[in-house]
């Protein structure tokens, strides 16, 4: 039977033009810089590439990274899900305001995020002297690199919850308490179930943002070898030193990072279609 | 126009939705798709708009062979059960969208385009509501626009899906109404889609019933009422009863109930009987009388036979106080058919 | 149960605040994420506006608005427009690809266009540097063509773009997906051809979400740092870009010259979220 073409069809040479300008766009931006990390990663053999991300500043690099994620996704789970139990679960004046203000962040320049906390615990800072009458370094140090990424990723899980959860209404959680239940026994029973793989997507793509972040990092770390580099910044160093392959080789490590990310996203999103990403990360 | 639908076939993968179907309808009719969902009259009216071609079959539009004519180029106008309202568009630029769309001399001028719209506003009894948005109105006048839509283009025919659907019963009734006007204003061939039997016995010209991408009959409310020629469609139009049974010497019997059926073969068989077909009578058959409810000018009793088949049965309301304890029902006419 | 069973309601005084839900816990988690929030954000970032303050006004005029700032911000802002009109086009064929085609290794590109959330940016910053200098694999294309990206305002925005694609798809994406078909068929009924029908029905619809994602890519680009320096080349008055200029004043110890243009910057990013938000209010009006 030939095939009639339907009002909402597009005809097939559209199509292939479409497609066709699709892949090569998305081609040129996305997928080239991808395969250019391997390919210079691996530019002289896998030998020097693997020298380099097992080299002792490398794997403080990695270190610092991990424990940077690991203080921060927690944190932003914890305050997440306070936000969202907050504002999807009540009502009250201002509530807007407030997911516009938990929103902040992602508008601010990473750079900007990492000044505020250099005015504020700098040297010349608000705090500045009477840190360092303790003893106590922020910038410059690994606190202030938590902190900063900290600030760069506070929305990522609050945004992806309170939707979620404003989507879910609150009969559950009223039908719950009306039996009976305490406020802690209906999050874990009734409310945590039902938002859990919408927490897995914001802590996927938190942790993502967390182990890649640069810009707000640069500002507050100072950059010491082995003490406050975390992997991004340790591509930059590496990259500004001509050492090419040492910074691909590590900026490959973070690409398998990426691509864990999105395989897992992607699997998230097949599995759980009711998760499906909300704009704007 | 008359339009004439020929041995149309059309599959869903391996699901068939329309299977051989053939129907003429005439110039200025009013003509109802009556059937269940998946019956296939939604996708009967799409093929008639140009919204889905068939796998094989014609359709005619005035002997003119149109099977695989573009939607725009046929000149329907078509009423969608959400009305498929442009939202970011006024009243006045939906209802006057298809005239904007043309070109060269077929396109009127501004004036003309805004005397139009505001002709059809007053037709549906939207007047001054041209600056809103479809937003801004209910759903009752969303249905107007979407009718005074389709209008705008002067169709061939109009086609509406569901076209009460999805409102509530008041607004509907009214609206039944409205369409009739419109309709009998404006003589355009009309074909609308729907499940409520109600809706179309008591709206169109002729209906016509689909079961299984079927057609099972084509009639005039009357005839389909009083007629059916299946025992799909007296299941589906009208109230009745309907037993099994077996008929023997013109009379078919189920349990203790029994019918007339003069003139049929022996064998096992299927009967409906209306409720109101059946009367109080001495050499009838015997039943309990449950409950009798009275609701305006009639009255309707719930009936129970000794072997616990129920009977829904209704009289006018003077008849009522009869129907108390064991009494005798017979009924005057019923629809058998050979199982 | 016995009829002795009783249940004692203890009746509570008139609460602080009126309970406005069944639900507890409500004090308890507005007040977490409140100290956090002014913690975390506010307070931090109101040191801005306090340590640019610092400076006269005439002072502030000088730092925020010099020469070399301006060219940063025109810089900036220009590079940040021009990748979101590339993206604002691209970014529609990508999202209408996705919504409307099958084609093979569809999964494929839907899982890729998220490669810009989830590539840390100091990597997309030297692979495009890479990519696009003189010498590398596509730059070397566009040399003999008398065209330089790298090093250049041009590498700023092809950095821009890949940071603000998703942005733009994501944003258009699942309206695209809600527009049912039969508004399209109504249009088609009505005589409009199918290039009328997207022109006039299909993208206006689309307009809101557009914009939006459109705002949202500008508005990342404007702040963007990672993939940028490491293309752009960062020469004063040619191919420096804002945050950049914070970076120096830092690094000279200037903090409130670093704030002032810290100021600037935030001031712009506010109005694009300002403006987001009306487009956003707007487009609720016709749905």
């Amino acid at each position: 039977m030939a095939a009639h073409r339907r009002s909402t069809d597009d005809p097939v040479w559209a199509k292939v033009l479409i497609i066709g300008l699709v892949l090569l766009f998305l081609g040129l931006v996305l997928v080239l810089p991808l395969a250019a990390v391997f390919a210079e990663a691996l530019r002289k053999g896998l030998q020097p590439a693997l020298e380099a991300i097992s080299n002792p500043d490398a794997l403080a690099a990695v270190k610092l990274t991990l424990l940077t994620a690991a203080i921060t996704v927690p944190f932003n789970v914890v305050f997440g899900l306070c936000a969202a139990w907050a504002v999807a679960k009540h009502d009250f004046p201002g509530k807007s305001l407030l997911i516009t203000l938990i929103d902040l962040p992602f508008s601010v320049s990473p750079v900007v995020a990492g000044l505020i906390y250099v005015l504020v615990f700098g040297l010349q800072g608000w705090f500045g002297e009477r840190l360092i009458d303790h003893d106590i370094k922020i910038i410059f140090a690994v606190p202030g690199i938590v902190l900063a990424t900290i600030f760069v990723t506070f929305p990522f899980i609050a945004r992806e919850l309170i939707p979620l959860m404003q989507e879910q209404g609150v009969s559950e959680e009223e039908a719950a308490v009306s039996m009976g239940a305490s406020g802690l026994y209906t999050f874990w029973r009734v409310t945590a179930p039902n938002v859990r793989w919408g927490l897995l997507y914001g802590v996927l793509l938190c942790n993502a943002r967390a182990m890649g972040e640069f810009g707000a990092v640069s500002v507050v770390s100072g950059h010491i070898r082995g003490l406050t580099n975390t992997m991004p910044l340790h591509v930059e160093i590496l990259y500004n030193e001509y050492d090419f392959v040492g910074a691909f080789a590590v900026a490959a490590l973070l690409c398998l990072l990426a691509i864990v990310t999105l395989v897992l996203k992607t699997a998230l999103e097949v599995a759980q279609p009711a998760v499906r990403g909300r704009s704007g990360h | 126009m008359t339009i004439s639908i020929r041995s149309v076939e059309k599959k869903f993968g391996r699901y068939p939705a329309l299977n051989k179907v053939g129907l003429e309808i005439a110039d200025g009719e009013l003509l109802a798709l009556l059937g269940p969902s998946g019956s296939g009259k939604t996708t009967l009216l799409r093929v008639i708009a140009g919204l889905e071609f068939p796998d094989a079959g014609q359709v005619l539009f005035h002997d003119q062979d149109v099977t695989f004519a573009s939607a725009a180029a046929r000149r329907v106008g078509f009423v969608f059960q959400q009305y498929a309202l442009f939202k970011h568009m006024t009243v006045a630029k939906n209802i006057a969208f298809g005239l904007d769309v043309r070109k060269g001399k077929d396109k009127p001028s501004k004036v003309e385009i805004t005397r139009r719209v505001d002709e059809l506003l007053r037709l549906v009894e939207l007047e001054g509501l041209g600056g809103r948005y479809p937003s801004q109105l209910s759903g009752g006048q969303r249905q107007r626009v979407a009718l005074s839509r389709a209008l705008a283009v002067q169709p061939s025919v109009l086609l509406l899906d569901e076209p009460f659907g999805a409102l509530d019963a008041t607004v509907r009734k009214s609206l039944r109404k409205e369409l009739r006007r419109v309709h009998d204003a404006t003589g355009v061939t009309t074909i609308f889609v729907t499940h409520d039997q109600e809706e179309a016995l008591d709206l169109a010209d002729r209906v016509a019933i689909l079961n299984q991408g079927v057609i099972e009959q084509v009639g005039t409310p009357e005839q389909v009422h009083d007629h059916p020629v299946s025992p799909f469609v007296c299941g589906f139009v009208g109230e009745s009863n309907r037993f099994e049974g077996v008929v023997s010497g013109g009379r078919f019997t189920s349990g203790s109930v029994f019918l007339p059926a003069t003139g049929l073969a022996d064998g096992p068989a299927v009967a409906f009987a209306r409720p109101h077909d059946f009367s109080l009578d001495g050499s009838g058959f015997e039943v309990r009388v449950n409950r009798v409810h009275i609701q305006g000018a009639l009255a309707h009793v719930d009936a129970e036979t000794a072997d616990g088949r129920r009977i829904d049965v209704v009289t006018s309301r003077d008849q009522a106080e009869h129907f108390t304890g064991t009494v005798r029902l017979a009924a005057r006419k019923a629809h058998v058919f050979p199982a | 149960m016995t009829a002795e069973t009783a249940i004692a309601i203890r009746p509570t005084g008139r609460p602080l605040f009126r309970r406005r839900s069944a639900i507890p816990g409500f004090t308890l988690t507005l007040g977490v994420t409140l100290t956090v929030l002014s913690l975390i954000v506010l307070i931090p970032l109101s040191a801005v506006a306090l340590k640019a303050a610092q400076l006269s006004p005439s002072e502030f005029l000088a730092v925020a608005f010099s020469q070399r700032a301006m060219a940063a911000y025109r810089l900036t802002f220009g590079a940040a427009f021009v990748a979101a009109v590339i993206n604002g086009v691209f970014g529609v064929l990508t999202a209408w690809a996705l919504v409307r085609y099958e084609f093979p290794g569809k999964a494929l590109v839907n899982a890729l266009v998220d490669l810009p959330f989830a590539l840390p940016t100091a990597v997309a910053g030297i692979a495009l540097a890479t990519l696009y200098a003189p010498n590398g694999w596509v730059g070397s294309l566009l040399t003999p063509l008398g065209i330089k990206a790298a090093y250049n305002p041009i590498g700023v925005t092809i950095a821009l773009v890949f940071i603000g694609l998703p942005f733009v798809v994501r944003t258009i994406e699942p309206v695209l997906r809600d527009l049912s078909d039969d508004v399209e068929e109504a249009a088609a009924s009505l005589g409009a051809g199918r290039l009328s029908t997207i022109f006039r029905i299909v993208l206006p619809a689309l307009g809101p979400s557009w914009l939006t994602g459109f705002a949202l890519a500008f508005a990342r680009g404007i702040g963007e740092y990672g993939s940028v320096i490491f293309i752009a080349g960062n020469m004063p008055f040619k191919s420096e870009i804002a945050p950049l200029l914070i970076i120096i004043q830092l690094e000279q110890f200037e903090y409130a010259h670093a704030a002032a243009i810290a100021v600037v910057m935030l001031a712009v990013s506010f109005l694009m979220l300002l403006i987001i938000n009306a487009v956003q209010a707007w487009a609720r009006r016709f749905s």
